[in-house]
């Protein structure tokens, strides 16, 4: 059966397997609940990895099919039409590959925990949504997958849900999603509008028949790319919405791993690049994105530099990197965008499961002041965390050297003030290969911080190494697509994608040496974090004093008391004050209440005229029965009884 | 002949006299003899349109009407008897458990 005819296989695997242990799995043994969930997510993967064998053998040319009608109404049609080209191919391997490898890491570390079918139920519906997000082939049914994935990050963040913590990590982040995916839904509303459709096919041959707007213009396509851009803000965590990605690690490390890190984050970076037809129409919207992901590369990271929670540093280093594929897309590098998104899969998705085998060697430990001295007890662990550091940092050969530095590069030959978002990034750079090694540093070496009799260091079982290891290689390998263009070669990553972005953003040949330029300073740039890092955190660490600068970046600079001042306790004062006390207690209930309290009233007043008195009741009834024929005789009675008079 | 309108007057008479005694005595078998006025002063229109229409419906009618309140008198005989024996009373003042 050929699978590109039938690509709604792939999203569909997944589903059943959640259904199935949604359904079934509180009564199963822990190995059939796994059996399902790795099996669909395995199978869906060789069924991807087939379709894109099948895509990649019949040429360049995008694969789209519609399967049915969802919504007809009037012109509009949003159909389950699924695509294929190669963004999605590169989209659609890193989502069910990194996660059958989280799935089969989750199985050793979720084992002891409570909740485990619910955890894969949700995991696989995760799955279903990321796969239906970058399949879709239009903005509706693209919608559907972005906001079931929000609601799958929602309930895996609260997987423990009696933890309050967990709780409210997951109320936020679903809370500052919707901000986000209200702006989306505005831009899809304005591009209905203007194009009249939503399928991308429309829309971006439409769009591309518009003369692009000028910079500093606030035209359609300006407004409509910058409402997708709030939407993306919302979901990749970027500045000002950025929040709920630090709190959400309080959801189970593979589920920080997978939804937190590799896959949904990046949606917004691939709703992005999706739309790279209007972004490149609309300048003024690329340099708001080019700066928003400029300066958040640079804000997450300085946070980043003294968190103490190990989870919590790689959240903030996930948001930085996040801004760093933004800035690549801001500057129209869109392929240097989603080349830095794969990368970025594979090594955080290492960091992650390695942070969470740390966590789990630990007993559950998350402060890295608690830990130190571990690379003796753990040492596939500490070796596979070494490589995500080292990948992260950017030195050759791992993956991030290549995907950073083409971004640095594209920023640094950008207009419009491309040197300052060049430098800034490199200071970002600098600051990662800094947290970075300072987490390594903290973790292990150094002396034990921890108690021996109380903690029991051991390494993690085969089916959390295993994972590791594969990405651990991934990690390495995962850039040299692009590494002939060091030596002149082709960089066959953007060659791959464009049949998608087009060819025009590949450098010529004269930037070559700019570029090992650049590639230098990149590397200088990760030695100077590397060293300062290793100079500060030495043999002996002790915890270090929260005052100054250092106190506003512990307190990741009062954002979350900002947000509480400026925007939630106005929220709850009106809901409180006015929402509840006047309209709810004093309207609605009022209105309710008083409606009863009138019949209440009439009918107390009424019930007198029921004495119980049987001569009363006769005294009515004659009264009634007089009533009555009065009016019935009335026109006969009234001029015999006036009429005589007169 | 008498005319019509004589037995009409006096049915008429017979039926607010009834009424007034069932609304104002207190005995409870004065007030079912007050029915009983008032079903004869019907009896008595209904026979007298009779007689003036020449035909016999009404005639029909007050058969029925004397069936009925010789039912209505077996029955409500019986519960005046156990109404003065639970209550020792045949006052309708005293027999008032309906009364909030």
């Amino acid at each position: 059966m050929p699978i590109l005819e039938n690509l709604w296989i792939i999203p569909l695997l997944p589903l059943l397997g959640s259904a199935i242990n949604g359904l079934f799995g509180a009564k199963w043994s822990k190995a059939i609940v796994n059996s399902v969930a790795l099996g669909s997510t395995g199978v869906s993967f060789l069924c991807a990895v087939e379709a894109v064998r099948e895509f990649l053998s019949g040429g360049s040319q995008p694969f789209r099919k519609e399967f049915f009608d969802w919504i007809v109404a009037g012109s509009f049609r949003a159909g389950f039409d699924l695509q294929l080209d190669q963004l999605t191919v590169v989209m659609l391997l890193v989502v069910t590959g990194v996660g059958f490898l989280i799935h089969i890491y989750s199985t050793g570390y979720m084992a002891h925990e409570e909740g485990y079918y619910r955890f894969f139920s949700y995991l696989n519906l995760f799955m279903f949504f990321m796969l239906i997000l970058v399949l879709a082939a239009n903005y509706v049914l693209l919608f559907v997958g972005w906001e079931g994935v929000g609601l799958c990050s929602y309930l895996l963040i609260g997987l423990y849900f009696l933890k309050k913590s967990a709780a409210d990590a997951g109320k936020k982040a679903f809370i500052v999603n919707r901000i986000g995916d209200f702006g989306f839904m505005l831009g899809m509303f304005l591009l209905f509008r203007s194009f009249g459709s939503l399928d991308f096919q429309t829309v971006f041959a439409k769009a591309a028949t518009w003369q692009p707007e000028a910079m500093g213009q606030f035209g359609t396509m300006t407004v409509a790319c910058l409402l997708l851009f709030v939407g993306a803000t919302g979901k990749s965590a970027q500045l000002p919405l950025y929040v709920w990605l630090p709190d959400a690690m309080e959801g189970p490390t593979p589920v920080s791993a997978l939804i937190h890190a590799a896959t949904m984050v990046t949606a917004g970076v691939y709703m992005v690049a999706r739309s790279h037809v209007l972004f490149t129409h609309a300048p003024t919207a690329m340099y708001v994105v080019a700066i928003v992901g400029c300066a958040t590369a640079f804000f997450a990271a300085t946070i980043g530099l003294v968190q103490s929670d190990i989870k919590k540093v790689l959240a903030y280093s996930t948001v930085s990197q996040l801004g760093y594929m933004f800035l690549a897309c801001g500057v129209g590098a869109f392929g240097a965008g989603v080349f830095h998104l794969m990368t970025h899969a594979f090594f955080k998705a290492l960091l992650f499961l390695s942070a969470g085998s740390v966590i789990h060697a630990m007993g559950g430990e998350q402060d890295m002041w608690n830990m130190g001295g571990l690379s003796k007890k753990i040492k596939v662990t500490f070796v596979c965390m070494l490589f995500g550091t080292i990948a992260i940092a950017g030195f050759p050969p791992f993956a991030a050297f290549f995907s950073k530095d083409s971004i640095l590069f594209a920023a640094y030959n950008s207009e419009n003030g491309g040197k300052v978002l060049y430098g800034v990034g490199l200071l970002a750079a600098v600051l990662t290969s800094f947290y970075m090694f300072r987490l390594i540093r903290l973790t292990f070496y150094g002396e034990k911080r921890y108690d021996e009799h109380k903690v029991h260091v051991h390494e993690s079982p085969g089916n959390m190494t295993w994972p590791l290891m594969i990405l651990a290689f991934l990690s390495l390998t995962g850039g040299w697509f692009a590494a002939p263009a060091l030596w002149g070669g082709k960089d066959y990553f953007s060659e791959f994608l464009s049949p998608v972005f087009g060819s025009g953003e590949s450098a010529g040949a004269e930037s070559a040496s700019l570029e090992h330029i650049l590639s230098g300073v990149a590397v200088a740039a990760a030695f100077a974090g590397l060293i300062v890092a290793l100079r500060m955190y030495g043999k002996t660490v002790k915890r270090g004093t929260s005052e100054g600068v250092h106190k506003l970046l512990y307190n990741k600079y009062y954002v979350d008391e900002l947000y509480a001042a400026a925007i939630v306790r106005p929220l709850v004062w009106l809901s409180t004050n006015v929402l509840w006390k006047v309209v709810d207690a004093g309207m609605i209930d009022g209105a309710v209440n008083g409606v009863a309290d009138g019949a209440a009233a009439v009918g107390d007043t009424v019930r007198h005229t029921q004495s119980g008195n049987t001569r009363s009741y006769a005294v009515w009834v004659v009264v009634g029965a007089i009533v009555v024929l009065g009016i019935v005789f009335w026109p006969i009675l009234h001029p015999a009884l006036f009429g005589g008079v007169r | 002949m008498v005319p019509t309108n004589y037995y009409v007057i006096l049915s008429a008479i017979l039926f607010g006299l009834g009424v007034l005694a069932f609304v104002f005595k207190r005995n409870i078998i004065t007030i079912f003899m007050a029915i009983e006025l008032m079903l004869n002063a019907v009896n008595l229109a209904f026979v007298a349109f009779s007689q003036a229409l020449g035909k016999a419906d009404g005639e029909v009618f007050v058969l029925f009407v004397i069936l009925v309140a010789a039912a209505e008198a077996a029955v409500g005989l019986g519960i005046i008897i156990l109404t003065a024996r639970n209550r020792r009373s045949l006052n309708v003042e005293n027999v008032n458990l309906l009364k909030l």
